[in-house]
């Protein structure tokens, strides 16, 4: 349970020493409460208060982390179970599915899609980080293979068997780039937990009911183990979903701390061989409480409303999502194509730059840097002005590259008109449109 | 010690709103759990899967939705077909010829439509106007004349119509009003209790708070419907616990994943896949957001949808 300010306090010498950097030592207990600052810089807080409060006052689900280098991610830690109640901390990650017995046909054709999906949204990378490595036949040999094949493709994998003896020989090949192995069940945990905590990565646990799940997590964490992620069902998508919601939620809102580790959801399971059905569930757990989904294979048909939608879920609600400052041609634009200005909120550049594309229309679109507001809002907290928009033309040297000497405003702030033709003299300054689906004909009929 | 599975259903609940009428009528909202919950409390009412008309046969362009009207000459030919589709539990007429920007077809004659559908099908029917608040008032008031015994509802009305649309459509004619408000969850408070000072029934209305397609802002979408929902179970706020109906085929058909040809991204692969793919992503993250029935374009996401809705709920 979250500790109170009040409790902290009562720890603390209540000297007021300053040595922690906060005026009273009231102030650091309600800075510790908050969870701005942590417990250890308070120099006067013995070992032992210090290991039994560090319990009570750690974030409800664990941090994991997995990979190794360039490719290390982070599942979990998240505080809330909304995203308009603070912000979400990691975004699930996804994974396609390589399995022993399957034709190397099918295995081609996903794995070498991996290749291809690989591209940026609003300066994030969006491809697939994970590659899951599952033991169809339950032969190691065949198994060793399959992993050899998949360390080729330079990502993290994620080995799931339940056989400890082929766990602990694909571990060595690998295991300093830190997969998951992921496979103990109430049956083998001992097993398993074991080659874990040799090759020091993370070890994934299944069942089949939650209860069974949970009293597994509590043996291995009994066997000092708490590097966990929980599988969910994958009997039918409805108990899969109700295992994803009802962890997280006893984590998070019942302070059940045994549940708090990330998820890893089936979907290659759950739908197997539907396409559509695959890219239903996908979104689900992307949506609600998957940390790790997989999937069967990974189009480019799916990864494009996954991907947005996942960036969308995952973004801070306090931080608006931007795009660099800078020179966008559209539709084959060149220096001779005419100008156009808008926000670098992310929002406004999609529906804009969307809207242009769809005129078919050369154009430069122009983005300058306006804190992440949109039009109006930028404009009211003079992020958006003649000055602004004339300084981002001097700092782009827009003059030297574009040749042509017309700008369109937004019409939102047709206003400033005025003030940006004095800015820039040689420029024809045009009021364009309020509304972004306007553009299309607004920009077909333009002349000059 | 083992797990305690506790279920966490609400004193309140969402309140239920039938549209249509004889037996295939259909039931929107009536929970007291948060979306798909199902281990919560049983959901009595699944989220519903409406199928999408438009007077002007827009749809048509995509060759799977054009194959399943093979041989349908006329609306009423395309709504029985429509009805054939498994898992379509509503027909949503659009008029998008009655905008003024582009055919402004009169409000009479998008009525002789309306009821040329009506006659074809059985099923419950939803009006989506064309989304211009004046033309929208005038056409709701001779769609809701011409269809009086049908309970149907109408998207949408909005701040700038609400009286002329709640008052012909809810009041008058005693249809089914969709209260749109865009993406905040005060402004669409704020017209549900306009419309009930108005005289419109709660049990008479159903929400839009607001729809994008994956990757468009819907994090916007998201957030409001879920807190939304918070309000109307776990505080009872009765002006925000309409079901919330979520048009989701426009959006997710025009933006640049569902419109680019092949040609132009060949490694994209096929448009149609990809309008699919951008429809089924956004409508069941709708669902999972609170959207209590999401209307939809191709009869692949249809299929997908309702057996998704049907495989968490039964």
């Amino acid at each position: 349970m979250a500790l109170k300010g009040l409790d902290i306090f009562k720890i603390t010498p209540k000297t007021n020493c300053k040595e922690c950097g906060n005026p009273t030592c009231m102030a650091f207990a309600m800075k510790v409460a908050q969870g701005a600052i942590p417990l250890e810089k308070c120099p006067h807080i013995s070992a032992e208060v210090m290991a039994e409060l560090s319990e009570a006052t750690a974030p409800p689900m664990k941090t994991i982390k997995i990979g190794a280098g360039d490719k290390e991610f982070t599942l979990g830690g998240e505080t809330v179970l909304a995203r308009h109640e603070k912000t979400f901390v990691s975004k699930p990650l996804y994974a396609v599915s390589v399995c022993t017995g399957q034709s190397d046909e099918k295995r081609e054709k996903v794995l070498s899609a991996l290749d291809t999906i690989d591209y940026d949204r609003i300066g994030e990378r969006m491809y697939v980080e994970l590659i899951e490595v599952n033991d169809g036949t339950g032969d190691k040999d065949q198994f060793i293979e399959l992993t050899k094949k998949a360390l080729t493709y330079n990502r993290t994998l994620v080995l799931s068997t339940t056989n400890a003896e082929t766990a602990k020989e694909a571990l060595a090949l690998c295991k300093d780039e830190k997969p998951v192995l992921n496979g103990a069940t109430p049956d083998n945990y001992q097993e398993m937990n074991a080659v874990a905590t040799e090759a020091g990565v993370v070890l994934g646990v299944c069942a089949d009911t939650l209860d069974a799940l949970y009293d597994t997590v509590a043996a291995l964490e009994g066997l000092g183990n708490k590097n966990l992620i929980l599988t969910v069902s994958d009997k039918s998508m409805k108990d899969a979903f109700a295992f994803a919601v009802q962890i997280r939620r006893a984590a998070l809102k019942n302070n059940d701390r045994t549940f708090g580790y990330p998820s890893l959801v089936h979907v290659n399971r759950l739908a197997a061989g539907d396409h559509n059905m695959q890219t239903a569930l996908a979104s689900l757990f992307t949506a609600k409480y998957g940390s790790i989904v997989v999937m069967e294979e990974m189009t480019y048909s799916q990864a494009l409303p996954l991907y947005g939608l996942r960036q969308n879920i995952f973004t801070d609600p306090q931080k608006p999502m931007k795009v660099e400052p800078g020179i966008y041609p559209l539709n084959g634009a060149d220096e001779n194509s005419i100008c156009m200005t808008t926000v670098d909120f992310a929002l406004t550049y999609f529906v804009v730059s969307g809207e242009i594309e769809r005129s078919g229309v050369p154009v430069n679109l122009l983005i300058s840097d306006a804190g992440g507001y949109s039009v109006l809002t930028a404009w009211a907290a003079g992020k958006l002005s003649a000055s602004s928009i004339g300084k981002f033309f001097d700092e782009f040297e827009i003059e030297k590259k574009i040749k042509n000497r017309t700008l369109v405003l937004p019409g939102k702030v047709a206003v400033l008109k005025g003030e940006v033709e004095e800015r820039l003299p040689n420029w024809n300054v045009v009021v364009g449109t309020n509304e972004a689906v306007e553009l299309v004909k607004f920009l077909k009929e333009f002349k000059g | 010690m083992p797990f305690k599975s506790t279920p966490q259903p609400f004193n309140a609940a969402i309140n239920a709103v039938t549209v249509g009428v004889g037996d295939k009528a259909m039931t929107l909202g009536g929970e007291n759990v948060l979306p798909l919950y199902t281990f919560d409390a049983p959901i009595s009412n699944p989220p519903k899967i409406g199928f999408e008309i438009t007077d002007t046969g827009l749809e048509l362009a995509v060759p799977g939705i054009a194959a399943l009207y093979e041989g349908a000459a006329t609306i009423g030919e395309r709504a029985k077909k429509a009805e054939t589709l498994e898992g379509v539990d509503f027909i949503s007429l659009k008029f998008a010829g009655a905008d003024p920007n582009g055919e402004n077809k009169s409000a009479e004659d998008c009525a002789a439509v309306a009821k040329e559908v009506a006659g074809a099908t059985s099923l419950p029917i939803v009006v989506e106007g064309c989304g211009n608040a004046e033309k929208d008032a005038v056409l709701f008031e001779k769609v809701a004349d011409a269809l009086a015994d049908k309970n149907v509802l109408f998207l949408s009305a909005k701040e700038e119509n609400y009286k002329a649309v709640g008052a012909a459509v809810g009041l008058a004619y005693g249809q089914k009003v969709g209260a749109e408000s865009s993406v905040d969850i005060n402004l669409a408070k704020q017209l549900n209790v306009l419309l009930s000072q108005l005289g419109v029934k709660n049990e008479n209305i159903a929400i839009n708070p607001g729809s994008a397609a994956v990757g468009y802002g819907f994090e916007y979408v998201a957030s409001t419907m879920e807190r939304i929902k918070a309000a109307a179970l776990s505080q009872n706020d009765t002006s925000l616990q309409m079901p919330i109906v979520t048009p989701i085929a426009s959006e997710a058909f025009g933006v640049k994943e569902a419109i680019v040809s092949e040609e132009d991204m060949p490694e994209w692969g096929p448009a149609e896949q990809r309008g699919i793919d951008m429809e089924i992503s956004t409508a069941v993250s709708a669902i999972a957001y609170g959207s209590n029935a999401v209307i939809l374009r191709h009869p692949e996401s249809v299929k997908t949808v309702s057996s998704f809705v049907k495989a968490m709920t039964e």
